[in-house]
């Protein structure tokens, strides 16, 4: 469910930088002021325990596949929301440093799918009203499950959002939302299976570690971040959204509109239309002056000199970019073998 | 993830020490000319591919003067490929508009911005990963620290990052010892819960003795971080040469004004 940093737009992972960042800050400064001094040395170590246990499967019978323990929730329960979600935080962050998985650009979206819906919605309001006070097995397990999956679903939905926003698939809503939904109801279950099991023996075994987590009376108190961070995220999107919008974005949706493609039957692309519509009327530059409706379009790439790379329909366009990309990028492979030559240290760390 | 996979870190930090003039530049340049980088690069139009190439300079650059192995990253980025890929191959299918020719062979749109997404992956994915080769964990957390990110979540990765390798050792050897005592059958349930809860334990367990250690050696509850590097002005032309160059790679198309260059038209 990591992102990569190739299909989300900067006005949206900016966006989500935004909120993201302020639930950090937020959550940072709660941390401070809790009176648990060992939390440090605490939330390093389970980070780097989410990683090590995802090293280790167990079989789902009849399946032939695996799984292993998500993460959030178990945290949530051991650390409380703040902590458990800088946590989660950091380990999508080293996840994007040191293996790719979701990309800087899109760290901001992974964050918030995968480290507020459990640390902020899932466990508070589904599994701590459905477990309340008593441990009772049948009950914490369903209340596991249904937190994991609530968890997953709502971090499934806002991925198809979010690239849905972005605008680089093309898969329309319905359909990307009909792929991701199923698939995650299915890993939210094993999550929350994995996670039922292994509190269940925590609670056996060391019953004072779920009891010590702070802020299980429920003193969330949201509003002052939510209405600043609505607030950010609405100067920051308006702000992001309008300038990508007069520029890329604009035209795209313009030439979508051209062109008339087959997502056109989704009520989702419909919405998109009208809104293309209206903002290739109020847009600044109106693409470049070249509006591509078919006959135009070979003419198109004389009218606009300065705007940039767009492979117009016309072959000499075409052939020179594809030439001019070809011989860039072996320009920087020489580039980089020249700079590779240079006399210094030997590098290590090859095998 | 993999067991091999968190092995893998230990190589990123031994390229983060290296010592060559990219690693040498503060961690703060690299890391705002990196997301300016990704930022300039994602807002390109869908359809483009030949204006996007020059912009593989900045991590060959890097990657090259860094002196990091290019097969290590080469695999690391295969690695991380299966999610832009199996989202983005939905694009041929969806969109099959002509939209460019090269000779008579036509385009569709969807391959083109298909082509564009795997393109903007690797650049992107091989940037970022080149920033933390070239600069290591604990000169990436002071920058970030500098640059206003909460010291509380800065130690919390600092913290991350040294404590991974020992848990996943564990980890690993709980594992290995597992898989020789069942004779290859997969873990049940059960028996994951507890492997898993004593891991969990251990670790607690383990963060509670480091505690006390960091308590004897004067843990006040704020933790400190060294900042030995400092923005001279090798790092201001750094950045200052990086935003311009992609700026105007971003303005004008590089590539295909080379390329007409080449094939001797002004088209």
């Amino acid at each position: 469910m990591h992102m990569a940093d190739a299909l989300i737009s900067p006005a949206v992972g900016g966006t989500m930088w935004v909120v993201s960042g302020g639930l950090i800050a937020y959550c940072a400064n709660k941390v401070k002021k809790s009176v648990r001094d060992n939390l440090v040395p605490m939330m390093g170590i389970l980070g780097a325990f989410i990683f090590a246990s995802q090293m280790i499967n167990f079989s789902i019978p009849g399946t032939g596949s695996s799984g292993h323990l998500g993460g959030g929730l178990i945290l949530t329960a051991l650390l409380g929301p703040y902590a458990a979600f800088l946590v989660m935080a950091s380990v999508l962050t080293v996840q994007a440093f040191f293996f790719a998985d979701g990309g800087l650009l899109a760290l901001g979206c992974n964050i918030f799918n995968l480290g507020f819906f459990p640390a902020f919605v899932a466990y508070p309001l589904i599994y701590r009203v459905m477990v309340g006070e008593r441990r009772g097995a049948p009950r914490a397990w369903a209340a596991a499950i249904v937190a994991a999956v609530a968890g997953l679903q709502l971090g499934a939905l806002s991925v198809v959002l979010e690239t849905r926003a972005s605008g680089i698939s093309d898969l329309p809503f319905g359909t990307f939302a009909l792929l991701m939904l199923p698939i995650h109801l299915a890993i939210g279950v094993v999550e929350g299976l994995a996670t039922a099991a292994v509190v269940a023996f925590v609670a056996k075994a060391r019953p004072e570690a779920l009891a010590a987590a702070p802020g299980r009376t429920g003193g969330v108190s949201f509003r002052p971040v939510l209405v600043k961070l609505a607030i950010a995220t609405l100067v920051v999107g308006g702000v992001a959204s309008w300038f990508a919008s007069t520029h890329p974005d604009g035209l795209e949706w313009a030439i979508a509109k051209v062109t008339g493609k087959e997502e056109v039957t989704s009520p989702e692309a419909g919405v998109h239309k009208s809104l293309a519509g209206i903002q290739a009327k109020t847009a600044l530059l109106p693409d470049y002056g070249f509006k591509p409706s078919e006959g135009e379009a070979t003419r198109a790439e004389g009218e606009a000199p300065a705007a940039e790379a767009w492979p117009a329909v016309s072959a000499g366009t075409s052939v020179s970019g594809v030439v001019g990309g070809m011989m860039t990028l072996a320009l920087a492979c020489i580039i980089g073998i020249l700079l590779r030559l240079r006399p210094g240290p030997r590098c290590c760390g090859q095998e | 993830m993999k067991v091999s996979d968190s092995f893998d870190i230990g190589e990123m930090d031994d390229l983060g020490r290296l010592d060559t003039p990219v690693h040498r530049l503060d961690a703060r340049a690299k890391a705002v000319a990196t997301l300016v980088f990704i930022g300039v690069v994602m807002s390109f139009p869908r359809y483009a591919i030949s204006s996007l190439t020059p912009f593989i300079l900045y991590p060959v650059a890097l990657v090259s003067l860094g002196r990091i192995p290019m097969r290590y990253l080469a695999r690391k980025i295969l690695i991380a490929a299966p999610f832009a890929l199996l989202i983005g191959v939905f694009n041929p299918l969806l969109d099959r508009e002509p939209v460019t020719a090269i000779g008579s062979v036509a385009i569709s749109g969807g391959w083109l911005s298909f082509g564009s997404i795997m393109f903007r992956f690797l650049l992107t994915v091989g940037a970022a990963l080149a920033l933390v080769a070239c600069t290591g964990m604990n000169r990436l957390g002071a920058a970030l620290e500098r640059l206003g990110v909460p010291r509380v979540f800065v130690v919390q990765l600092l913290f991350l990052h040294r404590y991974l390798f020992v848990v996943s050792d564990q980890a690993a050897k709980m594992k290995r010892s597992a898989v020789m005592r069942s004779s290859g059958r997969p873990l049940r349930l059960s028996v994951y819960a507890s492997m898993i809860g004593h891991l969990l334990i251990r670790s607690m367990d383990r963060a509670e003795r480091v505690y006390r250690a960091m308590v004897a050696r004067g843990f006040d509850g704020e933790v400190r971080i060294l900042r030995p590097s400092s923005f001279g002005w090798p790092d201001t032309l750094f950045v200052a040469a990086c935003i311009l160059f992609f700026v105007s790679a971003r303005v004008w198309n590089l590539a295909d004004g080379f390329g007409r260059l080449l094939t001797g038209g002004v088209l």
